[in-house]
C-alpha cells in the first residue's frame, strides 16, 4: 500500500440512531493519512463519538462510505481491524483483578492464533509498548493502584501493543490534571513524530488540540463546522458560534489559543 | 507447575477416597474384584468428577459472560427448568432408567431457550444483541416461574413421590452407572472445547463489550456461543445428578485466587477443582449418615456457604477487589 492511501476515510457519512428523531451525523467527511495527528472537537452531543463508531465500522451509515486502509470498514473482521487500528475507548471496566503487564498483553489478542500460545515476539511487543508509554516501571502493579494518569498511559500501551498504524483516542484526558494531560498529549505527539503513527483524537481541549494536532475537525450538531489546520479552523467567530460562548483567540507558539470570556453583562 | 501438580494430586486423592470409602466395608485386597467397587463406586466417582468439573467450568464462563463474579450456573433459570421436568417425570410416573434425566434435560433446555430469547434485547430480529444483564434477570424470572409450577405439582403429589422429587431437587449421584458415565463423557467434550476456544476473547470481555470489540473480539457471536455451551454443560449435569449448588460459584473463585483470571488456565483448573470438590462432597454424602445418604447438594451448600462468606469478606476487605 502506498503512503498516499488514507488510513481512515469517511466520505459524506450520515447516521441516525435507531429511534432517533434527527441525524446524529450529517454529511461529515474525514480523512487521516499516515503520520497525521487529527483532532475532533465539538460541544457535547455534536456527534464526535458517533463519527468514531461509523468510521470504525461499528455502525453502518445510512449514507456515505467509511473505508479503512482502502477497504470498506464493514468488510474488515474485528480481528483484522484490531491489527491496524488501536482504540483507547472512553470507558472500560475491570471485572477481575489484573496487573499492568497482563492488561497490556491483551493488546496482542488480534495477533495470536486460536490455540497458539504467546510467543517471545508478543512479549517483546508488550515490553516495547510499555517503554514507549513510560510505563515499564509499572508492569507489576495492580491496575487499581494506579493514578488516573498512569492508568491512561497503561491503556495507551495496550493499544500500542496491538502494533496498529492508526491510534484512536476518545477523550483520553478527561479527569486528568494539567501535568498528566500535557504528558499524554506530548506522548501521543511523540508517537506520531517518531514512529509515524496516525492519530485520531476526540477531545474537549480546544487549546491542547490546537497546539498538538496537525488538523482539526470541528463538529456542531452532527455537521462539519470547519476542518483544516488549527490556525484556520479556530477563529473567534467559528469557536463562538460552535460552542455558543464568547471567547478571545490569542496566538501562542504559532497556534491559536482560546480564552473563554466571562458572561457578558446585560447591556442597558 | 507446582500448583498444577498439587491440583492433580488433589483429584487423585479425591478419587481414591471415593473408591475406598463407602457404607459397605470392602477390604483393600478385594478392591479390584469387588462388585460394589466396580459397578457402583468407580462409575459414581468418575461421574462426580465430570459433573463437578462441568459445573465449575460453566460457572467460570457464565461469570465472565454476565460480567458478574457472583453468577452461578443455576442462576440463569436452568435448575428451575430441570426441576420442573424431573418433577413432572416423577408425578407422571414415567418409567425407565432414562426417563428422569431426559425429562430434566428437556426442562433445562426449555428454560435455556426461553431465557436466551428473553435475553435478546431488541427482539429476535437481525441486529438483536444478547444483553447479559437482561439474561440474568430473565434467568431469575424463568427460574421462579418454573419453581412455582414445580411446587404446585409437588404439593398435589403423593408422599413418596414428594420425597423423591424433593431429594432429586437437592442433587445426588446415586443414579450413576457406567452408562451414565459414558453418555456424559461423550457429551461434555463438545461444550468444553467450545468454551476453551472462547477463553481468550472472554479475557477481553472483562474490559467491557466495546473495548473487547476494539481489541478484535467478535462479541455478539462470542456471547451466544458461551451462553449455549455453558448452559448445555449445566443441563447435562443437572440431568444426571440434580441441582448441585455452589460448585459452579465457589470453585471458579478459588481457582482465580490461585491461577488468576485468564480463562486459558482458569478453565482447566476449575474443571479439576470442581471435580475434586464434588468427589469429596459425594463421599461425605455417602458416608456421613450411612447406610442412608444425604443429597450431595446439601453437602456442597454446607461447605460452600461458609467458603462463600469468607470470599465475600476478602472482597469487602479489598484483598480480591475487582
Amino acid at each position: 500500500m502506498s503512503d498516499s492511501t488514507a488510513l481512515l476515510s469517511a466520505q459524506r457519512v450520515t447516521y441516525r440512531y435507531p429511534g432517533g428523531s434527527s441525524d446524529a451525523l450529517r454529511d461529515v467527511s474525514l480523512e487521516i493519512r499516515p503520520g497525521a495527528f487529527q483532532a475532533v472537537l465539538g460541544p457535547n452531543g455534536s456527534g464526535k463519538t458517533t463519527l468514531l463508531r461509523v468510521a470504525l465500522g461499528l455502525v453502518t451509515p445510512s449514507e456515505g462510505t467509511a473505508d479503512i486502509a482502502g477497504r470498506p470498514a464493514p468488510a474488515w473482521s474485528r480481528r483484522e481491524l484490531a491489527q491496524v487500528v488501536g482504540v483507547v475507548a472512553q470507558r472500560e471496566d475491570n471485572l477481575f483483578p489484573q496487573r499492568v503487564r497482563e492488561t497490556v498483553s491483551l493488546g496482542r489478542y488480534p495477533h495470536l492464533s486460536l490455540w497458539g500460545a504467546e510467543q517471545p515476539a508478543d512479549r517483546a511487543a508488550v515490553t516495547r509498548a510499555l517503554e514507549r508509554c513510560d510505563a515499564l516501571s509499572l508492569e507489576d502493579r495492580w491496575i487499581w493502584t494506579l493514578s488516573g494518569g498512569e492508568y491512561q498511559r497503561v491503556r495507551l500501551a495496550r493499544a500500542l501493543a496491538q502494533e496498529p498504524r492508526l491510534l484512536v483516542l476518545d477523550e483520553p484526558t478527561a479527569s486528568l490534571d494539567v501535568r498528566h494531560e500535557m504528558q499524554l498529549f506530548e506522548l501521543v505527539r511523540a508517537l506520531v513524530d517518531r514512529h509515524g503513527l496516525a492519530v485520531l483524537m476526540i477531545t474537549h481541549h480546544v487549546n491542547l488540540a490546537a497546539r498538538f494536532a496537525d488538523r482539526v475537525l470541528l463538529l456542531a450538531d452532527g455537521r462539519t463546522a470547519a476542518e483544516g489546520a488549527p490556525g484556520s479552523v479556530l477563529t473567534r467567530e467559528m469557536v463562538e458560534r460552535v460552542f455558543a460562548w464568547p471567547v478571545a483567540i490569542e496566538p501562542f507558539d504559532g497556534r491559536p489559543q482560546m480564552i473563554p470570556l466571562r458572561q457578558p453583562k446585560e447591556s442597558a | 507447575m507446582r500448583r498444577w501438580l498439587g491440583l492433580v494430586a488433589l483429584v487423585v486423592v479425591a478419587l481414591a477416597t471415593a473408591v475406598l470409602l463407602g457404607p459397605a466395608h470392602v477390604p483393600l485386597g478385594e478392591l479390584a474384584s469387588s462388585d460394589i467397587v466396580r459397578t457402583l463406586r468407580v462409575p459414581r466417582a468418575i461421574l462426580a468428577l465430570l459433573v463437578g468439573g462441568s459445573l465449575a467450568v460453566a460457572g467460570a464462563s457464565l461469570q465472565a459472560l454476565v460480567r458478574n463474579p457472583l453468577a452461578d450456573p443455576f442462576l440463569l433459570g436452568l435448575s428451575g427448568g430441570a426441576g420442573l421436568g424431573a418433577v413432572l417425570a416423577i408425578a407422571l410416573r414415567l418409567s425407565g432408567p432414562w426417563a428422569l434425566p431426559l425429562a430434566a434435560f428437556a426442562g433445562a433446555l426449555g428454560a435455556m431457550a426461553l431465557v436466551y430469547r428473553l435475553g435478546l434485547a431488541g427482539g429476535g430480529g437481525r441486529g438483536a444483541q444478547l444483553d447479559p444483564r437482561v439474561l440474568l434477570l430473565a434467568g431469575v424470572a424463568v427460574g421462579a416461574f418454573a419453581g412455582a409450577i414445580t411446587t404446585a405439582i409437588v404439593s398435589l403429589a403423593e408422599a413418596t413421590d414428594l420425597r423423591n422429587a424433593f431429594l432429586w431437587l437437592w442433587g445426588g449421584l446415586s443414579g450413576a452407572s457406567w452408562q451414565t458415565v459414558l453418555v456424559v463423557a461423550v457429551y461434555i467434550p463438545v461444550p468444553l472445547v467450545v468454551l476453551y476456544a472462547a477463553a481468550r476473547p472472554l479475557d477481553l470481555l472483562a474490559l467491557g463489550e466495546e473495548p473487547a470489540t476494539h481489541l478484535g473480539a467478535d462479541v455478539e457471536p462470542l456471547k451466544r456461543r458461551v451462553y449455549v455451551a455453558a448452559s448445555l454443560l449445566t443441563a447435562v449435569a443437572v440431568a444426571v445428578s440434580g441441582v448441585i449448588g455452589f460448585v459452579g460459584l465457589i470453585v471458579p473463585h478459588i481457582a482465580r485466587l490461585v491461577w488468576g483470571h485468564r480463562h486459558r488456565a482458569l478453565f482447566p483448573a476449575a474443571f479439576l477443582g470442581g471435580g475434586a470438590l464434588l468427589l469429596f462432597a459425594d463421599t461425605a454424602a455417602r458416608v456421613a449418615v450411612a447406610p442412608r445418604e444425604l443429597p450431595v447438594g446439601i453437602v456442597t451448600a454446607l461447605v460452600g456457604v461458609p467458603l462463600f462468606a469468607l470470599l465475600l469478606r476478602r472482597w469487602a476487605g479489598g484483598v480480591a477487589r475487582p
